[in-house]
């Protein structure tokens, strides 16, 4: 009944789109609209002006002592400054700080070479390798290096080597509890599964109480626990639980027919997981992964209530130094500052990690 | 035999078999050398030590305490702390997460980014780093006793803690608690009769704002039926310190405030996801129904949204507990503090007293686990 | 408007941002019409029957239903709402709620009907689109086909004078399309307007009054199914026709 012609494309009005446009939908939109950009702004202005000029506009950033501080009202970041190094360092001797800073540098490398490294083998190789030589390099005792006693070590430098070791160790235990979790075998099922629910169900202070304290008991009296090793074991048989859970959740995003098609062509069981399962559901639980790895990472806080001194132990110690008593806000901000950053550096990763293996999955 | 070895059912046998002998082996090893050393170090072993005096003080306790009370007694203390301080920040928490959670989920844009940021701020703090905040640079920049913060002369506010008014249990206390009960129960059955008016004649009946008057009206009722007197003692400043009144100590405040606003984090996002993950197409199928929002909301949204949120918002509440725990750092006496902390320091018996501890959260963990499986089975059966 | 006319749209036009989607609609609808609307993915025929029961906003033109503008004002968009029904691609059932809840739900919360009246009146439909036996199971324990239909009956269940329908079979498996095609034309020899978007040309044939051809965001070509698909004028109709009955 009608055959029409070819309409022309034309630009939207004026009034629904662009700057003004977009202020009056999303924030004016109606009276409680209005009212609410107003409490908003209204609350913004009293927490935002007062901190900045509180952290930055009153600060004093340069001196050497408290009186330098005295002078403007605000922040005093010479206390940071002054205690930088034990803030980064803890106790280790000045002269061997070098080897911690190239193990900083060995990592870099070691991200360069994880991004643009073809071979899986050859990643797995490089991996290690930095793990021997930064162990080789915090710790000492051979090639010539001092040895480096772990109750010298403090800082970030201790909130990492924790948080690391913690993951590294955790994550193959976490995966042969979700293997034990899934397997046939009712006497691996119930030992695993009994062990994951009761780590899950007890604050992770109980377990570093019971690894620095009973530990030491289980085992003839030559052998003695490093406390640092004491708290190690226990934090990563108390993530070792999480990840196996986050394991398990991808264990159980892979269809059976994955699981059927590996037995069909003949795979042992362990060729199976390893070839064909586990890469599967390591891709899909990824996200999960790294949130643990960030829950780790603030986690290693709870380590000063058994007596070491991570990052948050120092600064602590630190601002009751008799001479600089007084700026323990400045140090928990600077602490916040650096979680923040090593946080939202992780969720980052993670998102980005989500969107390369996203292409692979349907 | 070696035909038997490749038997999938023999290897699997056998693989047990081992793993059990080795755990047998590695739990007698343990063992052994256990004994041997708690020995040495002339520790005792049993539940002897429960009915030992304590020797300590605690300060903050819902029931009496005193030094010549059993270490059975302390675990009590610390029990009930840990529930009290649990029970608040949930409560504390949920209210909180919820609120922010809405917020998260509004189309005025500012507010929207402004509870993102929130709960990408407080996410990303250590939890102990947030109780050690508040503990130390809030808490104890307030004033002293005598140049306390007040609030219409009742409620103080010091380096000391937070004092407000104590009442006693006296008839009107009791009667205003009771008309809170009187009025619940009315509510739930006025409830049901407009349910079932509604399902025989069509008419629908609001309880919502009946409900909210009764609520605030019965326990006034209540209030001048029972006395209207609620044998308040006010704390009053004598001397260098105040007396009457109930104090509230620093490190309980600081404790709740840091555990609800951590928590209130990751409820805000699982109301949120739980909101999000009712697909668009709902709202629309609602919409070309007739359904106005309020209807929309109470009938095809939240049913359907609550099932989503519920199983992750009760697993924050059990980490909350589970982290009530790092009250140890600020001395708060709940019950790994004093029991896993003082108790042990005095009796030495770490097995005991750790595995009592653990048991207890355990316990805890379980049975809420228990209950969400419960929910999940139910929800299960409408959903194939 | 005519009296016979119940839906009038006049140079409708609307953007997403800057991107022009619906480009000068002009389109009369007649009380009892079947009206079916075709084309090719991202030509707007789903935007467009959408911005009937305003579930898409539009910045130009007009659009009247049964003598009801369509403006911001809120009476009126609850008004054009309650003589207009929706049937979805993805159904869009409520799962929670028993297939009998699905349909007594909006007969008992807006017609404020009792819930014997509203089960008789759901079991009714229910037994019209073949499916009462499933009264008391859930969505998700039903096949595409059923739930599709289910959800025809939910919307019948307000006896609306409109009804649209979304690419009602692109979510069904093959084998299913018929059972809810061949209620589809049982309801359209009942009388009621309808309005809708689909592939299926077989339905087209049978039972629309006009075929719309959308390309582009425009209408292009619209005509009886005779016609329509014996005497393609455009050149564009040509190659769509082409493409969708070449299997």
């Amino acid at each position: 009944m009608a055959v029409y012609d070819m309409k022309p494309t034309k630009s939207a009005p004026v009034n629904s789109k662009g700057a003004w446009h977009w202020v009056r939908e999303n924030l004016f939109s109606s009276p409680l609209n209005i009212l609410l950009t107003f409490l908003g702004v209204g609350l913004l202005y009293l927490i935002i002006p007062p901190f900045l000029q509180w952290a930055y506009f009153d600060a004093t950033f340069i001196g050497s002592t408290r009186e330098d501080c005295a002078v403007n009202g605000g922040a005093c970041w010479v206390f940071i400054n002054y205690k930088l190094d034990m803030f980064m360092y803890g106790f280790y001797p000045e002269g061997e700080r070098w080897r911690l800073n190239l193990g900083l540098g060995l990592f870099v490398l070691l991200l360069l070479a994880l991004r643009y490294l073809k071979s899986t083998l050859m990643k797995f190789a490089f991996f290690n390798l930095f793990l021997v030589a930064a162990a080789i390099l915090t710790i000492g005792g051979t090639l010539g290096l001092e040895m480096v006693p772990t109750d010298r070590w403090g800082g970030l430098m201790l909130t990492i080597v924790v948080a690391a070791t913690g993951i590294i160790v955790a994550f193959p235990i976490g995966v042969f509890l979700a293997l034990g979790r899934a397997s046939d075998l009712p006497i691996i099922r119930s030992i695993c599964v009994t062990y994951i629910e009761f780590i899950r169900g007890v604050p992770l202070i109980t377990i570093l109480f019971m690894s620095s304290i009973i530990l030491p008991l289980f085992f003839p009296e030559g052998i003695t626990f490093d406390k640092l090793l004491r708290a190690l074991i226990g934090i990563a048989m108390f993530e070792a639980a999480y990840i196996a859970e986050n394991i398990r959740g991808g264990l159980q995003a892979i269809p059976k027919g994955q699981y059927e098609a590996a037995d069909a062509i003949g795979l042992s069981y362990w060729q199976k997981m390893g070839l064909v399962i586990l890469p599967q559901a390591l891709k899909v639980a990824i996200p999960n992964l790294v949130g643990v790895s960030i829950a780790l990472f603030q986690d290693t806080t709870l380590v000063l209530i058994i007596g070491l001194f991570d990052l948050l132990g120092m600064v602590r110690l630190s601002a009751a130094d008799s001479y600089w008593l007084g700026f323990e806000t400045e140090g928990y901000v600077f602490v916040t500052f650096i979680f923040w950053f090593f946080c939202y550096s992780m969720s980052r990763f993670s998102q980005r990690l989500e969107k390369r293996f996203n292409t692979n999955l349907q | 035999m070696l035909a038997a070895l490749r038997n999938e059912k023999v290897r699997g046998f056998l693989f047990q078999l081992l793993t059990v002998v080795g755990l047998v082996a590695f739990l007698w090893y343990i063992g052994v050398n256990t004994l041997h050393n708690i020995e040495q170090r002339g520790i005792q072993t049993g539940f002897g030590f429960l009915e030992g005096t304590a020797g300590f003080g605690i300060y903050e306790s819902p029931i009496s305490f005193t030094e010549t009370d059993t270490h059975a007694r302390v675990f009590l203390v610390g029990l009930l702390n840990t529930l009290i301080v649990g029970f608040t920040g949930i409560l504390l928490a949920t209210i909180l997460g919820i609120f922010i959670g809405i917020l998260r989920l509004s189309n005025n844009w500012l507010i929207r980014k402004i509870a993102a940021a929130y709960i990408d701020i407080f996410r990303n703090i250590p939890i102990l780093l947030q109780i050690f905040f508040w503990y130390n640079v809030v808490l104890k920049s307030l004033p002293g006793p005598r140049h306390s913060l007040e609030f219409f002369d009742t409620f103080f506010l010091n380096n000391r803690g937070l004092l407000i008014p104590q009442f006693s249990w006296n008839s009107t206390t009791l009667t205003v608690l009771a008309s809170f009960v009187v009025a619940a129960v009315a509510i739930f059955f006025l409830n049901r009769w407009a349910n079932i008016r509604q399902e025989k004649t069509g008419e629908p009946f609001t309880v919502i704002w009946i409900g909210i008057a009764t609520f605030i009206l019965a326990p006034i009722v209540g209030f001048f039926i029972g006395g209207a007197d609620f044998g308040f003692s006010y704390p009053e400043l004598r001397g260098f310190n105040f007396s009457g009144g109930k104090s509230i100590s620093p490190e309980f405040l600081a404790l709740t405030f840091a555990l609800t606003i951590y928590t209130a984090t990751f409820i805000a996002e699982a109301v949120r996801s739980g909101i999000e993950a009712v697909g668009k197409g709902q709202k629309e199928a609602a919409i070309s129904l007739s359904l106005s929002p309020y209807q929309t909301l109470k009938l095809v949204i939240l049913p359907q949204a609550i099932r989503i949120s519920i199983p992750p918002i009760i697993n924050q509440y059990l980490n909350l507990v589970k982290n009530s725990s790092l009250a140890a750092a600020i001395g708060y006496p709940e019950i790994v503090t004093v029991f896993a902390g003082t108790s042990l320091n005095q009796v030495g018996q770490a097995i005991e007293i750790i595995a009592i501890t653990m048991l207890v959260y355990l316990t805890i963990s379980l049975s809420v686990s228990a209950i969400l499986n419960w929910f999940n089975h139910k929800m299960k059966i409408k959903e194939r | 408007m005519e009296e016979n006319n119940i839906i009038e749209i006049k140079n409708l036009n609307k953007w997403y941002g800057d991107f022009h989607v619906l480009k000068e609609i002009n389109l009369t609808v007649k009380k009892g019409e079947i009206i079916v609307v075709c084309g090719p993915s991202g030509s707007g025929k789903s935007t467009l029957i959408r911005c009937i029961n305003r579930l898409e906003e539009f910045q130009e033109g007009s659009i009247v239903v049964d003598n009801i503008e369509l403006t911001h004002d809120i009476k009126k968009i609850k008004a054009v709402r309650e003589e207009v029904a929706m049937v979805f691609q993805h159904f869009n059932l409520f799962p929670h709620l028993s297939i009998l809840d699905n349909l007594t739900l909006s007969p008992m919360w807006v017609k404020k009907m009792a819930r014997k009246d509203a089960e008789a009146l759901a079991m009714k439909y229910l037994t019209r689109v073949n499916i009462a036996e499933q009264a008391h199971k859930y969505p998700n324990q039903l096949s595409g086909g059923q739930q599709q239909r289910v959800a025809i009956a939910r919307s019948l269940c307000k006896n609306p004078k409109i009804m649209l329908f979304d690419e009602p079979t692109s979510a069904l498996d093959p084998e299913m399309v018929a059972e809810v095609l061949d209620v589809m034309i049982e309801l359209a020899k009942e009388g009621r307007t309808m309005v809708c978007v689909t592939h299926e040309m077989g339905f087209a044939k049978k039972v629309a009054d006009r075929i719309i051809f959308m390309d582009n965001g425009q209408i292009v070509e619209e005509n009886i199914p005779d016609k329509f698909f014996k005497n393609p004028e455009s050149d564009r109709l040509k190659l769509f026709l082409e493409q969708i009955l070449s299997h």
